[in-house]
């Protein structure tokens, strides 16, 4: 279709019906309710900011945030490329099923995910004892916190990814290989600047995810300020849900959360062009 | 598929499924029989009292409630936002498409709290919804009631239709709507015999994705929701019974949790069943 056809005004209707209905809806849904805790948050004065972010507790939270998202998205990375390699290049008994639950963190519920996971990597639970053998404990620390990141960021990279691998062509590899690459060589060099822009994709999905989790983490972490296994989200829900709520310290400290997040998405999708860039040359 | 395993030995193929089968069945399965397992623990006596418990039934109802609005309504929205920003060419079109991803990338307590500082005793809104009240002398609440439920399920799976219809109606164009258009079709026509049949796929399996998200949402709920037995929601239920943290109730917490599980699972199989369909179709 060629582009001058829709940069003037298109034959099409239901330009201003559809327009007014979309930004209706996202402002009324969305936007507007999003404002109010930019608003709320800055009825803190400087002051007042700078001390509660600088309290340990609140610190330490985005540390453990931001630092267990970023772990698991990369644990996410590494099982996403093999996870989505084989179901996209082998034949195998029980494929479609695995390929089809590889979604299910996105559809069970995380509150479920939570308990289950909690209850699995406790001292009774089957994996908490064998990890106990080798002498790491899940439950209640910042590795079972990141388990149950990895768990729900998973479906991310694989679904990132599968589209990508689907349609690389063969020819690049074949080349490769018949110019005397070796398979590991091929790898690095040939197929994984391709799906560079794709993981990056799925990296930040993950981790942006990761960033603001609260069911699946809840259980597993035990909210321990002590031992620092306390998230973001649920300091600001601790605000909310305590006897003496405080609406602005959970409305400064969300909007600090979202500028983390888009932070990081900003800074990834920087990369993604800079990696697209360097492939196309 | 035989010519890729060519260069690379046996080795690495059953190394690499090797990974992934145990991948999957410790993430993923484990847990599933996990939830089975401690759920039936207590006998099917137990299992079947927590199911017929008041206040699971009433987080029942209030999920599938607040579900059906949710992809009502998204629904509704992703069909107008993929329609304006796949059809025509206008500024700020990028700015727009970014904003309604938002909530993909937030917190879902950020949600929460979104609804509790506009509709909220501090809310700015909270005069408005006041002097409505005592006018028309209804008695409607945003936060902490079925109301505020409902719209924090909305904020989180907003993007969720708009995001699987927007590269479908991108890849098929706009030249067959625009030659029915000059033929002197409706609009709504040109939707329903042109658009429709390409996108229903997609539409569905948008909408699966909403309904998985929408009635497992926990976070953003449990900030604009108190009442046990009244504005629960099952994932709520099930954290309240999970804290009561005596054997019997984290009992009875994996049994409603199991009602969610089947959910999901059921979720999970018309997802496959749709991209079968839309791939045979696309054929």
């Amino acid at each position: 279709m060629s582009r001058k056809a829709r940069k003037g005004k298109s034959v099409l209707p239901g330009f201003g019906l559809t327009m007014g209905i979309t930004v209706a809806m996202l402002s009324v849904l969305v936007l507007i309710p999003l404002a109010s805790v930019l608003v709320y948050a800055f009825h803190m004065s400087w002051k007042e900011f700078l001390e509660l972010m600088m309290r340990p507790n609140v610190r330490q939270a985005f540390v453990t945030s931001v630092s267990c998202a970023f772990v698991a998205a990369v644990l996410n990375c590494v099982f996403g490329l093999v996870l989505a390699w084989v179901l996209v290049r082998y034949e195998f008994p029980g494929k479609r099923l695995m390929d089809g639950m590889i979604e299910l963190p996105f559809a069970l519920p995380t509150a479920v995910a939570g308990i289950t996971l909690s209850k699995m990597y406790s001292d009774e639970g089957i994996l908490g004892r064998l990890l106990g053998y080798i002498g790491i404990k899940a439950s209640y620390t910042k590795t079972g916190l990141t388990i149950a990141l990895v768990f729900i960021g998973i479906p991310f990279v694989v679904r990132a990814l599968q589209p990508v691998l689907e349609k690389l062509p063969g020819t690049y590899e074949e080349a490769s290989t018949m110019l005397g690459a070796s398979r590991s060589y091929t790898f690095r060099r040939v197929i994984l600047p391709e799906l560079m822009p794709a993981l990056l994709t799925g990296f930040g999905l993950a981790l942006a995810r990761g960033i603001g989790e609260y069911g699946s983490v809840i259980y597993i972490s035990g909210n321990s300020a002590k031992e620092g296994t306390q998230v973001v989200s649920y300091i600001i829900m601790q605000k909310l849900n305590s006897g003496n709520v405080d609406y602005e310290g959970a409305a400064a400290i969300a909007l600090v959360l979202l500028l983390v997040s888009f932070f990081l998405l900003f800074l990834i999708n920087m990369i993604q062009i800079a990696a697209g860039r360097r492939t196309k040359q | 598929m035989e010519k890729h395993n060519n260069s690379e030995g046996k080795f690495v193929p059953y190394l690499l499924i090797g990974i992934s089968v145990l991948f999957f069945l410790v993430m993923l399965v484990f847990p599933l029989a996990e939830v089975i397992y401690r759920s039936l623990k207590d006998g099917i006596e137990v299992y079947k009292s927590a199911l017929a418990a008041s206040n699971t039934l009433s987080a029942l109802w209030v999920t599938l409630i607040a579900t059906v609005i949710a992809l009502v309504v998204n629904t509704f929205f992703g069909l107008c936002a993929s329609w304006l920003l796949t059809k025509f060419e206008f500024r700020g079109k990028q700015v727009l498409s970014t904003l309604i991803d938002i909530p993909f990338s937030i917190s879902p307590v950020i949600a929460g709290l979104a609804f509790i500082m506009t509709f909220g005793r501090v809310g700015w809104a909270k005069p408005i919804i006041d002097w409505f009240n005592g006018v028309f002398g209804t008695d409607i609440s945003f936060v902490f009631s079925v109301p505020g439920v409902v719209l924090a399920t909305i904020f989180v799976t907003f993007p969720f239709v708009s995001r699987e219809l927007l590269p479908v109606m991108q890849a098929q164009g706009s030249a067959e709507e625009e030659a029915a258009a000059m033929m002197g079709a409706r609009g709504f026509v040109i939707f329903r015999r042109v658009t429709f049949p390409h996108i229903k796929w997609a539409l569905l399996y948008g909408m699966i994705l909403c309904a998985a998200r929408a009635f497992g949402e926990f976070g953003a709920v449990y900030a604009v929701s108190k009442a046990r037995g009244k504005t629960f929601t099952l994932p709520l239920e099930i954290d309240a019974l999970y804290m009561a943290g005596s054997s019997d109730s984290i009992t009875q917490a994996f049994a409603v949790s199991s009602l969610l599980v089947l959910m999901a699972i059921i979720m999970l199989v018309l997802k496959q069943i749709v991209e079968y369909r839309g791939k045979v179709m696309e054929e």
